[in-house]
């Protein structure tokens, strides 16, 4: 598996149902730009939001597959 | 160096931890935060975490964030190049600035080692 389906992978188990996409920015398999919708992120801060993808993404973050990772989240409403 | 990096956050008015110096930037996304903050007109201090890979490790087993940047206002975090920009945008950034520092925060610089 390529790291950015891996990442999509685990994007898509921390956030069942969600519309998640990831795009590999440079194509080098470890600079991605993933964005992620879900009603989980209504109420929450930037900061709280942006902490729930770092949550799921924590393997890849911790040993080095992301090398660099930019994140946009939305609420549903 | 724990306490060190601590007293950074707390102590001022915009920290940000970045790879690099303003004057020789080492990483696009520590750019994107650094040029959102001026911007902005925000008086940043910033801390180039790359002398030192401890310097990492203890910022984020501080703040709870895996990535650099990392930009604090008044010990908060705020967030990454990701969330600058974007609070930038909604116009979120001075605002903030203006409700924790004042109307009249100053836009100086200043770069702080830590060891």
């Amino acid at each position: 598996m390529d790291a950015a389906t891996h990442v999509e992978t685990l994007l898509g188990e921390a956030f069942p149902g969600d519309e998640v996409s990831v795009e590999d920015r440079t194509g080098g398999g470890d600079h991605f730009q993933v964005t992620v919708v879900s009603p989980r992120f209504e109420g929450l801060s930037l900061v709280e939001q942006h902490r729930l993808v770092y949550d799921a993404l924590a393997g890849p973050l911790a040993d080095g597959t992301i090398h660099e990772l930019r994140i946009s989240t939305k609420g549903t409403q | 160096m724990r306490d060190q990096i601590k007293d950074v956050i707390e102590t001022s008015d915009v920290a940000l931890f970045m790879k690099g110096t303003p004057q020789f930037v080492m990483c696009g996304n520590s750019q994107r935060a650094l040029d959102a903050l001026r911007r902005a007109g925000a008086p940043v201090t910033t801390v180039d975490i790359l002398p030192d890979p401890r310097i990492r490790q203890e910022l984020s087993a501080l703040s709870g964030w895996p990535t650099i940047p990392q930009v604090f206002v008044r010990g908060e975090l705020i967030g990454g190049a990701d969330i600058v920009e974007e609070l930038e945008r909604n116009g979120a950034l001075e605002q903030t600035l203006r409700e924790k520092l004042g109307d009249e925060f100053s836009s100086e610089e200043r770069v702080v080692a830590v060891a």
